[in-house]
């Protein structure tokens, strides 16, 4: 602005300031511009999945079960499989992640080798490819019995969720102050009773959080599910046989060349976007208040 | 208060057992320190059982095809010759290009959350940044097969070979038929399917910060670029490079978002624009077609045994860069 200007109080353009100057815009637009890509992009796959997913959206196409293109069908079923194979999963990993989770932060101090060994290997579970949990789910739970399961399909979901309530959990449990659990000692209470009646009951908001992430992570899960529940094209409440899931079916019917199985994979697509979001709002929501 | 009453009894028994014998444990005492023990172990297993059932179904391929199956080019059902170099050259090329692609973007964002935007904004932005990463991974991908697909197709791609069909250099990274898929779209929807998750992590580093450091650099005049590169970034290298490694342990084993927009075609080029093929994609389209018992198979699952190896390597080095600071 003034640089080139040298003022009666002796003031003299300094090129150094000038030059940090000029680097500081650079780097502010640069920022800006980058943010700006980044909402931008992202605002358009939301408003893509809305326009696209709320078109393919009515009463028949949560009703109604899938059919052949053409037919009117409705993804009723793979919503009814979802749902089961989800929360079945849930049900075997929270005990499973409850109880890791307890025995690193109560058993497991520092100096436990055993402790730090499960520890980075339940890291190492939480990053591997979800893929490659649905081969191993695959090997041992449908190639020995020859036909795929929605059983097999909850295990490589259960797998998946683990890591995440046994992280959480640790993490929850370790931020119980120590005077706490020596209060219920002092009072005589045996430590199981000390973990599960104090420790946990006052870590409960942050354990519960843990446990509703996993839902939200294994809830959209496709790649784990390919090869062990398969998809049904047809209604099925049988462990036992290959059941339809909104991952899969999205992924079927997005390839498609049929406009209404499109239509379908996109209300679909919503469908388990909305339930996502859903849950992580309400983790966030809950944060904030308790 | 509830405690109280109900321990009441208890504290008497175990007052008693414990001026009986020194430490010695209850039984249910024991009971529960197995059992959590044993959920501990359940773990241990299952991460084990993962690693070893890749390996051993993955040793009929490694036998027959010896080391050089990572290395050799050619994936040929028909003749049942296989070889990891054309899936693993697209993992690792895709890989690249996305974080190569993310990185800028979850920079700047970041940086603009934290030193720049208003307080209010970059409170909603910052949510919403974090909600989106939390979004299914096949949503990017359908949002890639419908969106990026047939933008790469009829504007970049006819763009590019108009141009710069005759620069030798760029001639062969463009080199490819208008299909629109290929590691160049891959990349780009990798690169928005990891860039919420880098720039939520960036964000917490950076507000990890001690405020007084950052607040003494600008009380000596520095500007807020200076700020950042000169005080936050190496404060926060450590944070930041974890991020970035962690991004592409997502990117490495990523399925769903590329199976949709790599074209899948096992083929080994330089072209960004012709149809290749990942590790997960791979296993994903060819899996169910594979019998069991047969080569091909044993092939996919020592495919799966290798990508293995690629994430465990990316989560180690981010431990151990992010060891540096302790």
């Amino acid at each position: 602005m003034s640089e080139t200007v040298v003022s009666p109080t002796g003031w003299k353009p300094n090129p150094r300031a000038a030059r940090r100057r000029r680097a500081d815009h650079i780097a502010t637009a640069f920022g800006m511009v980058m943010a700006g890509i980044l909402v931008l992009v992202l605002a358009s796959i939301l408003w893509t999945l809305l326009s696209r997913g709320l078109s393919g959206l009515s009463a028949a196409a949560i009703m109604k079960p899938m059919g052949p293109p053409g037919s009117s069908s409705g993804l009723a079923n793979a919503i009814v499989g979802s749902l089961i194979q989800t929360f079945l999963a849930l049900l075997m990993a929270t005990p499973l992640g409850l109880g890791c989770g307890i025995y690193l932060s109560e058993y497991g101090a520092d100096t436990n080798r055993f402790a730090s060994c499960v520890r980075f290997v339940s890291d190492v579970l939480m990053s591997v490819p979800s893929i490659l949990v649905g081969l191993f789910v695959y090997q041992v739970m449908v190639a020995p019995f020859g036909h795929f399961s929605a059983l097999a399909g909850s295990v490589a979901l259960a797998i998946l969720a683990v890591p995440i309530i046994v992280r959480t959990t640790e993490d929850m449990l370790r931020l119980v102050p120590t005077s706490m659990r020596e209060a219920g000692a002092a009072l005589g209470a045996t430590r199981w009773r000390v973990t599960l009646s104090l420790c946990l009951r006052s870590a409960k908001t942050g354990v519960l959080t843990g446990i509703l992430l996993a839902l939200a992570r294994v809830s959209g899960e496709t790649a784990p599910l390919l090869f062990t529940s398969l998809g049904n094209q047809n209604w099925s409440f049988s462990l036992n046989r290959p059941m339809a899931s909104l991952p899969v079916t999205i992924y079927q019917y997005a390839g498609a060349s049929y406009e209404d199985w499109v239509q379908l994979a996109w209300a679909g697509a919503l469908l388990v976007t909305m339930g996502v979001l859903a849950i992580n709002i309400a983790v966030r929501v809950s944060a904030r208040r308790g | 208060m509830t405690l109280a009453t109900a321990t009441q009894p208890k504290e008497a028994r175990d007052k008693a057992g414990v001026s009986r014998s020194g430490s010695r444990r209850s039984g249910p005492d024991t009971a529960f320190h197995l059992l959590v023990a044993a959920s501990a172990l359940l773990v241990l297993v299952v991460l084990g059982g993962l690693v070893l059932l890749m390996g051993v179904g993955g040793s009929l391929a490694f036998r027959t095809f010896g080391l050089g199956f990572a290395f050799h080019d050619v994936w040929n059902p028909v003749a049942d010759l296989y070889g990891a170099w054309a899936p693993l050259f697209g993992t690792i090329v895709s890989t690249l290009i996305g974080v190569a692609i993310a990185l800028p973007l979850a920079f700047g964002t970041a940086f603009w959350l934290t030193a720049m935007a208003p307080p209010r904004i970059a409170a909603i932005v910052g949510t919403a940044v974090q909600l989106l990463a939390a979004v299914p991974s096949i949503i990017f991908g359908m949002w890639g097969f419908f969106t990026i697909v047939p933008f790469m197709a009829r504007t970049v791609q006819p763009f590019l070979t108009h141009h710069f069909k005759h620069v030798p250099g760029i001639r062969f990274i463009i080199h490819g038929a208008p299909f629109g898929t290929g590691l160049m779209t891959a990349g780009l929807v990798l690169a928005v399917m990891i860039a919420p998750f880098m720039t939520a992590v960036m964000r917490d580093v950076f507000a990890a910060m001690p405020a007084m450091l950052r607040e003494s650099a600008y009380g000596l005049g520095a500007t807020r670029w200076d700020v950042m590169w000169k005080v936050v970034v190496p404060w926060s290298r450590t944070g930041m490079i974890g991020a970035i490694v962690l991004g592409m342990g997502r990117a490495l084993g990523e399925t769903m978002a590329v199976t949709f927009v790599i074209g899948n075609v096992t083929a080994v080029g330089w072209s960004l624009f012709a149809p290749r093929s990942t590790v997960a994609s791979l296993i994903a389209l060819q899996f169910p077609e594979s019998p069991a018992g047969s080569l091909r198979l044993s092939a996919l699952l020592a495919l799966g045994f290798i990508l293995m190896l690629l994430s465990f390597a990316s989560l180690a080095l981010a431990r151990m860069l992010r060891g540096d600071t302790k």
